[in-house]
Order: C-alpha cells, then structure tokens, then sequence
C-alpha cells in the first residue's frame, strides 16, 4: 500500500524534498505544494535528484501554487503531473496514507 | 491544520483542499488546529478589505457543511487564545474564540486518526 | 474488538529554536491513552531532540528532554533513531539519551527504546504504517 507524500517548502532553503525522496517506495507519490513546487524546476540544482527518483515515484505539481509562482510548464520538470486541489484529493484518497514533509 | 494564518500559506491549502474534497462528496468530519494553527480561531482578525478573511471563510465553510473546527486548548492556552469558559477560568478579562470554533484537547485529533480513513497534515 | 492503528510521529525538527518537538511530544503523551500501536521517528534535525547534556538553563526555556524517558510508562517503547541522520550530523549513538522501558513479557527486564535503523529501514517502517502525523 502505497504513501503520498507532500513537500511544502522549496528545497534550495529546505532539506525536505531530498529527505523525501530518500524516504519513498516504488509505487509512491510526491505532490509538491506551496513553496515546494520549486522543487519541480528544470535545470535547478535538484532537478538531478528529482529526475532520478522519478522512476519510482511519481511527481505532481499543485497547478495552483505553480501558476502562483510564475511557473509554466515549459520550466518544470517533464515528468511531473499538474493536479488541482481535486487531484489532490484524488491522491489522499489513492494511496492508503498521506505523509507530510514539513 | 498546524501553522497560523496568513504567515503560511498552510491554512488557504488546508481551506482549499477541504472544500474541494466536500465538493466531492467526502465526508469531513473535524478539522484540528495545533501549534500556530491555533491562531485561525481568533475573532479579532481585521485583515484588509481586499484580501481574503481566513478566520471567515472557515466559520463559514464549517456551518455549512457540519465540520468540528477544533482548537488545541495546550496550544491555544500557550497562545493567548480563549473562549469565555476557559477566559473565566484563568481570570482573563476578555476570550477571543470565532464563531464555529471549540476549545478541546489533543485526544480529539488522535480519536480522527483512529476513527477515519485518512488523516492529512497541513503546516510548515 | 478495537480497531488497532499503526501511529507514526514523524519528528525531524531540532528542539528549543521552534516548539514543534515539544508539541509533538505532548501529542504522544496524550495518544499514548488511546492504546493504539504506537512508534515514534527521529530523522534529519530530529535525531537532535533525543541528545544527552540537555542543559536550558541560561535560555530560561523548560527542558523537556526527561520526558523521553517517561515514554516507557506510557507504553510508548519503539522509537526509532535513523543512523544516517546521525551521521550526517556527527553523531553516534552513544550521544542519545538512554531511554528504556520495562518488558512485562519478559519479567520486566528492562530493554532500550531507542532503535537505530538505516534510512532504508526507516521507509520500511514509514511504509508500513496506518497514520502519520508530522510536526
């Protein structure tokens, strides 16, 4: 049974993100929200680390928080999936139990 | 719900996945608010006119949909948040409790966890 | 027949400079009534929380760091310590606290409550649980 995790602070000021990621399980999501969208950019220092784990995880945006930001799709990650606060809930009620990174 | 209003963006993301998950038909039941989160409950927020009213929308979300909005009595204590039973207990000469809101203890957060089926965290 | 959950306190944050540890802490001691199976995480700046020689004294704050050892009473025994986080910051096992609890399965010998695991022991541990609750 599988975690979605979320990470809610950027990770050029916060060890959340990678600390997540070293934490997950093949099978588990990571939703990035509020502050922790920036951990989806392309070409950022972690964007090496995100990619990786990519193959066990997957990764969402909360497209709310990266419009917020500024950030199109063109400058995030490829492999990560924009969700609404819907999609979020669909996440919460997809895996059996949510964990946050705070 | 476990930081303070408007310093973190917890409490909007907490409000915003709330309501969308009433607006799917789940059920939620309590809403607990520790920490800082404490601090949504105050009656006193003022805040400008053209920003969103935090305390508000969640007294209003609350009343229409049935949630316990429940406030930490540990955290509210330490924060200088009362209601007029607790304010006249400690000889406080003012309480500060929203509307919709109720003091209570951490047992009502861990008695959530155990009776359903999902339990998410919003803080910082 | 009760419904047992798994309970997961996820403590990653250093003690004293926010009050999260502390209210995490209080948390615990409140579940712990709730007779559900309870474990406690320390991972990143967590690890921090449980270290010996805690001395507030000139920072007039309380110390609560004796309160780790009551978990015992509560029956609250498995508290997991990531090695990893330890190391990273400098660390052995040997600068946590003692902290045990007294098995009455085993003639209440006493047994430590600290359990040290890998990181990839600690995703197990994570993964395995019904609730989570971070701080």
């Amino acid at each position: 049974m599988s975690t979605l995790h979320t990470v809610n602070k950027s990770p050029f000021t916060n060890g959340a993100l990678l600390s997540c990621l070293k934490h997950c399980k093949p099978g588990d999501a990571v939703l990035l929200i509020e502050d922790g969208v920036y951990g989806a950019l392309a070409g950022s220092s972690v964007a090496g680390a995100v990619s990786d784990s990519l193959e066990d995880v997957t990764l969402y945006v909360l497209g709310g928080d990266a419009s917020a930001r500024g950030l199109d799709d063109d400058k995030v990650l490829s492999g990560a999936k924009t969700v609404g606060y819907d999609g979020f809930v669909d996440l919460v009620v997809d895996h059996a139990r949510t964990q946050a990174w705070l | 719900m476990s930081e303070g209003p408007y310093t973190h963006q917890a409490a909007d993301t907490a409000y915003q996945f709330v309501k969308s998950a009433l607006a799917k038909g789940h059920e939620v039941p309590r809403v607990f608010f520790y920490h800082d989160g404490v601090n949504v409950s105050s009656r006193l927020s003022v805040p400008p006119q053209d920003e969103r009213h935090i305390q508000k929308n969640w007294s209003a979300l609350a009343q229409e949909h049935g949630i316990d909005l429940v406030v930490c009595i540990a955290a509210a204590q330490r924060r200088g948040l009362l209601d007029a039973n607790e304010a006249e207990r400690q000889g406080k000469d003012a309480n500060n409790i929203a509307e919709g809101f109720r003091i209570s203890g951490l047992g009502q957060l861990i008695e959530m966890g155990i009776q359903t089926d999902r339990l998410v965290t919003f803080g910082d | 027949m009760s419904n047992i959950k798994k309970f997961l306190y996820v403590n990653r944050k250093a003690p004293y400079g926010t009050i999260y540890a502390l209210e995490s802490l209080e948390v615990v001691l409140i579940g712990a009534a709730f007779d559900q199976d309870v474990s406690l995480a320390f991972l990143d700046d967590g690890v921090f929380q449980l270290t010996k020689g805690q001395d507030t004294g000139a920072i007039g704050v309380k110390n609560f760091s004796p309160t780790f050892r009551a978990l015992g009473d509560y029956d609250v025994t498995k508290l997991f310590v990531e090695r990893e986080s330890l190391e990273e910051r400098g660390l052995s096992e040997g600068d946590l606290q003692e902290i045990v609890y007294e098995d009455e399965d085993d003639d209440w010998a006493e047994k430590p409550s600290i359990k040290i695991v890998s990181r990839a022991e600690m995703a197990d541990i994570m993964s395995g649980q019904d609730v989570v609750l971070s701080f």
